[in-house]
């Protein structure tokens, strides 16, 4: 291979300025389609964080009831109406190995226990309803990152503490230290000191959950040692789906992802990427054309020594590799530049674009698969751009190449 | 003598098998020896370029037979032929035709490169040294366009006898050149087969020059005419 890299090499640095252009053409693409795949996946998981709150990437639940009409299954009469049963607070069976066992499980980071169900805050003659959420501050943090949302206080929750959403407060009137009674259709409740509070950043969700310790919220809501649900959170995030389906499979619980809670906003970033994958695609096609369109010039211009050197010995493989590994290394070259290229738009466009509450839109992560993919791909863009213009150098015949 | 190239009724044909078809050479015999020094010499459009590219393995006959180094060569496939064409044959061209991206010492070289897969230093040293035999010791890192045409064929002299092959076939070698360059060419042709016993079949218009080498073929209308040794 070394003749083949040789002449590879000297032909390309011989192309001077049609070389530079092409390899800067390639690399404006490839950057291109390097910022389009980093921003999307760090808008998308931003998104996400924002859209979702405080909801975790799995949550398992005890399965609906079902009704079960108590008739002969042999008899051919169909009934005419089965009521649905009413789906009371229940806990999940068994939660505490459920707990042990998820915690084992590959790709799943963290599981928190929670008990919620519905309530009352009170102050004075304001009542708002609320989530009594009960949960253990540690495990539920690592599922939910609720303490970055904490704007007030802090999340070290003791029985007779609080922890509501600013706009909860603002309705009810109430500041850090102040008192809430919080009471349940099973509980006539009782008066709770706000310990901190909370921005999710959407008006609903801070209204929504009334934060207490997990034995709180089992007195009130009359689930004595139980848990409403188990909360997960999941390595990747995108996979979710495919991990509560695995897990579905082998426990009796209801198990959702945020996928399935969220179909819409799952359906509009799945569209999302659709369209950014047609445009990097397109994106990519650009740039073969250019690069494949670069090397059918260079075989034209390169005809005589291509049939000084096949005169000379060299073998129609030879000749076709000669142009290959050109294509190759215009791919690489474009790659290394293009992701360089393509890094630095990421980072400069994370700070300059801005969320409403003036955030950053999304944050620019150094994604090393991302980059090794791309120069990957785009050798092998390089090489199959090349493939034509190789077989067409290739197939010249040395004593009609000699004499033109 | 043992014979590096024999031909045996060697008939070309272009666009056979069409209402077109032309046969330019119709039934050619010919043996070329070890350490010859032939001339073709012919009129413009008698086959001498078409036969010279049979017997450089650059087209395939369309009927007869052909040996080279005593190995029958007209069913071989491409890559057959483009091993005995980097080994046996060495090519001399009207137009020197060199790379011009590479250096003059890089051009003898290429070759070896291409036989050893890698840049060696005994074929360093031997281009180094044909180079210097035809005058060029001097200008090895010189790129062929900054060297004048008598200097380029004579790059060009030395890259095709970088391998020793048996035989070099010169097409036209000094027509491009003005008289003095081209006795010289001529005269470093001449030498490379004296001292190293390289055979030569150099197409030429010039009857000067043909009536310096030891043997010279007449073509015609694809035939040849007259084949007979040169009394000087």
């Amino acid at each position: 291979m070394r003749f083949e890299w040789s002449v590879a090499l000297r032909f390309l640095r011989e192309g001077g300025m049609q070389s530079v252009l092409i390899v800067a053409a390639s690399a404006v693409g490839i950057s291109v389609i390097v910022f389009i795949s980093s921003f999307l996946g760090d808008l998308q998981r931003d998104l996400i964080r924002r859209t979702l709150g405080v909801q975790p990437g799995i949550i398992v639940r005890p399965a609906e009831e079902v009704a079960h009409p108590q008739r002969d299954r042999t008899e051919p009469a169909s009934l005419a109406q089965v009521q649905a049963r009413a789906q009371r607070l229940r806990s999940v069976d068994q939660w505490q190995a459920l707990v042990a066992q998820l915690q084992a499980t590959p790709g799943i980071l963290a599981v928190s226990p929670v008990a919620a169900g519905p309530g009352l805050a009170t102050r004075g003659d304001v009542n708002k309803s609320v989530t009594v959420t009960g949960i253990v501050p540690g495990p539920y943090v690592a599922v939910t990152r609720l303490d970055e949302k904490i704007v007030a206080g802090d999340l070290r929750l003791n029985p007779g503490d609080v922890v509501i959403g600013i706009e909860l407060a603002r309705d009810l009137g109430v500041a850090l230290g102040d008192k809430v009674r919080l009471s349940t259709p099973t509980s006539a409740g009782d008066a709770y000191q706000v310990r901190a509070l909370y921005d999710l950043g959407q008006r609903n969700l801070n209204r929504a959950y009334a934060y207490v310790t997990l034995p709180t919220a089992q007195a009130l809501l009359n689930l004595p040692g139980g848990v409403s649900s188990v909360e997960l959170s999941v390595e990747d995030l995108f996979g979710a789906d495919t991990l509560a389906a695995r897990l579905q499979a082998r426990m009796p619980h209801e198990v959702e992802s945020w996928m399935k809670a969220n179909s819409q906003l799952r359906t509009a970033l799945g569209n999302q990427t659709v369209m950014t994958a047609l445009v990097r695609f397109f994106l990519a096609l650009v740039v073969a054309i250019g690069v494949a369109s670069v090397l059918i010039v260079s075989v034209v211009q390169k005809t005589r020594e291509i049939g000084i050197l096949r005169a000379m010995g060299a073998s129609r493989g030879r000749i076709l590799r000669l142009f290959l590994l050109q294509g190759v290394f215009i791919g690489a070259a474009g790659a290394v530049l293009g992701s360089a290229l393509g890094y630095g738009l990421t980072s400069v466009m994370s700070g300059i674009l801005r969320a409403d509450d003036g955030t950053p839109l999304f944050v620019a992560h150094f994604n090393l698969a991302l980059y090794l993919h791309t120069v990957a791909g785009a050798v092998i863009l390089g090489l199959a751009a090349a493939v034509m213009p190789a077989r067409r150098a290739a197939r010249l015949d040395p004593a009609q190449a000699i004499r033109l | 003598m043992s014979a590096v190239v024999e031909l045996a009724g060697i008939r070309k044909t272009y666009n056979a098998g069409t209402p077109v078809a032309v046969e330019v050479l119709h039934g050619i015999d010919l043996a070329v020896n070890r350490g010859e020094f032939a001339c073709l010499i012919g009129p413009s459009g008698s086959g001498k370029s078409t036969l010279l590219n049979l017997i450089g393995l650059l087209e395939w006959p369309s009927g007869g037979s052909y040996r080279l180094m005593g190995r029958a060569i007209e069913q071989a496939d491409d890559d057959e032929r483009t091993r005995a064409r980097l080994t046996t044959l060495g090519f001399v061209f009207q137009f020197h035709h060199l790379l011009p991206a590479f250096s003059t010492l890089e051009n003898v070289m290429m070759p070896g490169l291409m036989r050893d897969g890698a840049y060696t230093a005994p074929q360093r040293a031997n281009a180094i040294s044909l180079l210097e035999a035809v005058g060029l010791g001097a200008a090895l890192h010189k790129k062929p366009s900054e060297l004048s045409g008598g200097m380029q064929q004579r790059v060009a002299i030395a890259r095709a006898l970088a391998l020793a092959p048996d035989l070099v076939l010169a097409d036209e070698p000094t027509g491009n050149l003005d008289t003095h360059t081209a006795d010289d060419v001529f005269a470093l042709l001449r030498r490379f087969n004296e001292t190293r016993g390289t055979a030569f079949l150099i197409v030429t218009h010039d009857p000067r020059l043909a009536a310096r080498c030891d043997r010279v073929i007449e073509l015609r209308d694809g035939t040849i005419v007259s084949d007979a040794p040169n009394r000087h």
